[in-house]
């Protein structure tokens, strides 16, 4: 029997810079071509050497399974060690575990997804997956939100999907200066504001808890039902299988029934403080 | 006061407006105007007399805080949908910020020295308009509160960022 | 492992002499025997090369935060009931390595390893205890991922009972529906029968392997009569238990997750976290990474953890249970109410261990009724 918690070595081909603190790793298996299959919001454990194990979700896209993509930012000694990865390092890979976007229900729905900081790298495979078969969706609209025009992640790609004709795609921050020409406010006005229509939406949300909390609270607002609002939880998290007992919010593991959780599944326990 | 051939139109199409009565909204219109802004062009400047409100139709305006020696700060930015200022509600009826284009921006701006004596002749308009602008004040004092909140600063992300400072 | 309810394969009578003859029979079929041995004032599970190594004529004195072991003068072997130690230790160890990996440059790769799976045969396990191996069973098994290692101990693992004839004041399992007497899950129960004089044990053989090994010790096949030995005895030490944990407790605290009790045991709660580590259904654990001075070779080690730390809930930036009432609500829920969700089975078997080896004597029972009176008086 093989032992879920032994990491397996993957080689990094690729390093970019996202933002001061946030960086991209592009990875292949050590040990010869293989593809790594996953769905859109799922994330996996990364080892760095000696250092500690992360859960990191996967911000690539779904249809190229032969490289695996992760954007992380630097918040503890793991993710530090990891960003001093260079191409050709190993680095130890488990996964890809945990619940995803329900790209598939979506389907014929208009989808709208609010994020920001670097909320988007988890939801970055769902909009490539929409991307892949934009048919099949109605409106789409993706409502970003970060602090500074510094902090947006992915901006390159954001500036693109709103060039497309069918994608509604707006920007917000917190604070700028006046070399800003964007908007300035915070990422509920979009939702407030926003051009999507509420009873044919399908949300997908996704940052800090307290963003994810005003995020629901304006969705419903504007009359979109619980059962059609989708979030994506963060736990301490030592396996990423269910053994470690960390994750746990009420009777849910993060990692296995989440992270990503039909809200209207979550909404008493999001209720409750210190769960 | 101009009166725009179809202005009466584009302000009933607007959020702000919906739902308010016909001769209510009939006044009002006779207290607006189509305004036009280029980028970077103010309209209005922090300490002048605030004399008129506005609907943002189309464009953005920053308004701003001027510091010495670095790029003014934006507050927020106000963009279509939006209604712009409510010191002319409030003594001594200035404005406390710029307001400056970003785009080439459309708005409707309302005469508030007009309006002002006809909310005060006539308390029954007069509440219902501040109970349209309550809910704006509100709106704002929301948004201040969550970017107070800084959304973004404690924790960024799910399974997206690392968790643990091991 | 055998199946949870198992037909007897036959019930005997053995003379207490032949204990000794059970745990050589165990040896000398290679098994490592862990058993009740008498460490440190406390009945502790450690390995026994034969009989003389039990405790005889034991009893233990068991409340909130008390636990004595004295002498009572008996000749029986099994007065006393559980002490700190569960199985959990042998088939989840407090302490285990998870792999080691080696660095090669900018590489590393994994060291192979072969780790022995030791054949355990526990000897004295309680009715309450065993059901906290199946409750284990459930955890390290989620139908999605297992733990290889501990799959394949528990697989090994011999399975001897001893029925439970007197309750510590501590014991609930009768209300737990997990005791005092095993009804399937072992290889062979056995029942002490003391009394006028008398001193047998009563055998229930519960499995093909169990049948092989009794084959080697010496016994009459049970009398009618004292085949209602175990029935009549842990009837009585039902009736003798002294707590018992409200009924529905599953609901009860799920609709009061909110509920001025917590702040009240959070008052008493040091959150010292003995109570997680004595109790033989907890399965948290950490993961520990380290390398060598060089720091050319890595090691991961699983340890045991508890929800009662502060680190448990880290997420960066902050603990989500900062206060010591959300982490004893998130062990006391776990434990009785959201282990539901989870596995199908409550988290508690009823041993009492948390009550006891609690430093100020928080009893997990009165925290239950307190919450359901409260209701009542609404």
């Amino acid at each position: 029997m093989n032992d879920p918690m032994t990491p397996s070595p993957f080689r990094v081909e690729r390093v970019r810079k996202e933002l001061s603190d946030t960086f991209t790793l592009d990875l292949v298996p050590a040990d010869g071509k293989r593809d790594f299959p996953f769905l859109p919001g799922q994330f996996n454990m990364l080892y760095a050497f000696g250092v500690g194990e992360v859960p990191i979700s996967i911000s690539g896209d779904p249809s190229k399974p032969d490289t695996i993509v992760h954007t992380t930012r630097v918040v503890g000694a793991v993710t530090r060690a990891m960003r001093n990865l260079g191409v050709g390092h190993t680095i130890g890979v488990r996964g890809p575990y945990g619940t995803a976007w329900p790209v598939e229900e979506m389907q014929g729905a208009d989808v709208v997804i609010v994020t920001g900081g670097i909320g988007l790298a988890p939801l970055r495979p769902a909009i490539y997956s929409i991307l892949e078969n934009r048919s099949a969706f109605g409106n789409v609209s993706i409502l970003y939100g970060a602090r500074t025009p510094e902090d947006i992640l992915y901006r390159k790609e954001l500036e693109k999907w709103r060039g497309m004709f069918d994608m509604q795609v707006d920007v917000t921050v917190d604070y700028a200066t006046g070399r800003w020409a964007g908007k300035v406010g915070v990422v509920t006005k979009l939702i407030q504001r926003g051009g999507f229509h509420p009873q044919d939406s399908i949300a997908l949300i996704c940052g800090p808890e307290i963003m994810m909390k005003f995020a629901v609270q304006a969705l419903q607002d504007r009359g979109v039902t619980d059962d059609r609002i989708y979030v994506s939880m963060e736990r301490n998290m030592k396996c990423g299988i269910g053994f470690c007992g960390h994750c746990q919010l009420g009777g849910d593991f993060v990692c296995r029934d989440g992270p990503v959780f039909r809200f209207d599944t979550l909404a008493d326990k999001f209720a409750i403080s210190e769960l | 006061m101009v009166q725009d051939i179809g202005l009466d139109k584009l302000i009933r199409e607007h959020p702000f407006f919906e739902g308010m009565d016909d001769d209510d909204m009939e006044f009002i219109a006779g207290c607006a105007a189509n305004e036009r802004f280029d980028p970077g062009q103010y309209v209005f400047r922090e300490g002048q007399p605030a004399d008129k409100f506005y609907v943002v139709r189309h464009g953005s305006v920053a308004l701003e805080v001027r510091t010495p020696g670095r790029d003014p700060i934006i507050l927020q930015t106000c963009d279509e949908g939006d209604v712009m200022g409510w010191s002319w509600l409030v003594p001594p009826f200035r404005w406390k910020w710029d307001a400056r284009a970003t785009t080439l921006t459309r708005l409707v701006s309302f005469d508030a020295i007009c309006l002002r004596g006809k909310l005060d002749a006539e308390p029954r308009l007069g509440y219902a308009m501040y109970k349209r602008f309550v809910r704006v004040i509100a709106e704002r004092l929301g948004h201040a509160r969550l970017q107070m909140l800084d959304l973004w600063g404690v924790s960024n992300g799910t399974p997206g960022s690392d968790k643990i400072d091991a | 492992m055998t199946a949870n309810k198992s037909e007897a394969l036959g019930t005997f009578v053995i003379a207490p002499s032949e204990l000794g003859s059970l745990i050589s029979a165990l040896r000398e079929d290679g098994y490592e025997v862990i058993g009740p041995k008498l460490a440190d004032g406390a009945i502790v599970h450690e390995p026994l090369e034969s009989a003389d190594d039990l405790p005889v004529g034991y009893d233990d004195e068991q409340e909130g935060g008390t636990y004595r072991v004295a002498k009572n003068g008996a000749n029986t072997y099994f007065d006393y009931v559980v002490g700190p130690h569960s199985w959990k230790r042998y088939l989840f160890p407090p302490d285990q390595q998870l792999c080691q990996m080696r660095r090669q440059g900018k590489t590393f790769r994994l060291i192979e390893t072969k780790q022995e799976i030791p054949r355990y045969a526990f000897f004295g396990v309680r009715s309450c205890d065993l059901h906290a191996m199946q409750v284990q069973d459930k955890v390290f098994d989620n139908g999605e991922f297992a733990d290889p290692g501990y799959m394949e101990r528990r697989k090994a693992a011999f399975v001897v009972v001893v029925n439970c004839l007197r309750p510590a004041a501590t014991c609930f399992c009768a209300s737990m529906d997990t005791g005092p007497r095993a009804t399937g899950g072992y290889d062979l129960a056995l029942t002490e029968l003391a009394s006028k004089g008398r001193h047998e044990f009563l055998v229930e053989v519960g499995s093909s392997r169990g049948e092989e090994i009794f084959a080697k010790v010496s016994g009459r096949p049970a009398t009618e009569a004292d085949q209602s030995a175990p029935e009549t005895a842990s009837a009585k030490a039902a009736n003798a238990m002294k707590r018992e944990m409200v009924p529905d407790v599953q609901a009860l605290l799920k609709r009061n997750l909110e509920h001025r009790r917590w702040d009240d045991v959070a008052k008493r709660c040091l959150t010292c976290a003995n109570c997680t580590l004595v109790c033989p259904t907890c399965f948290c654990t950490t993961v520990e990474d380290y390398t060598d001075l060089t720091g050319s070779t890595a090691e991961r080690r699983r340890r045991w953890d508890s929800c009662f730390t502060m680190d448990f809930s880290y997420v960066h930036g902050g603990s989500v249970r900062r206060e010591t009432y959300a982490r004893y609500r998130q062990w006391m829920t776990h434990k009785l109410s959201s282990w539901f969700d989870q596995f199908d089975v409550s988290g508690c078997v009823g041993c009492g261990r948390c009550i006891t080896w609690c430093p100020v004597g928080i009893d997990i029972t009165e925290e239950a009724r307190a919450i359901r009176d409260s209701e009542g008086s609404r």
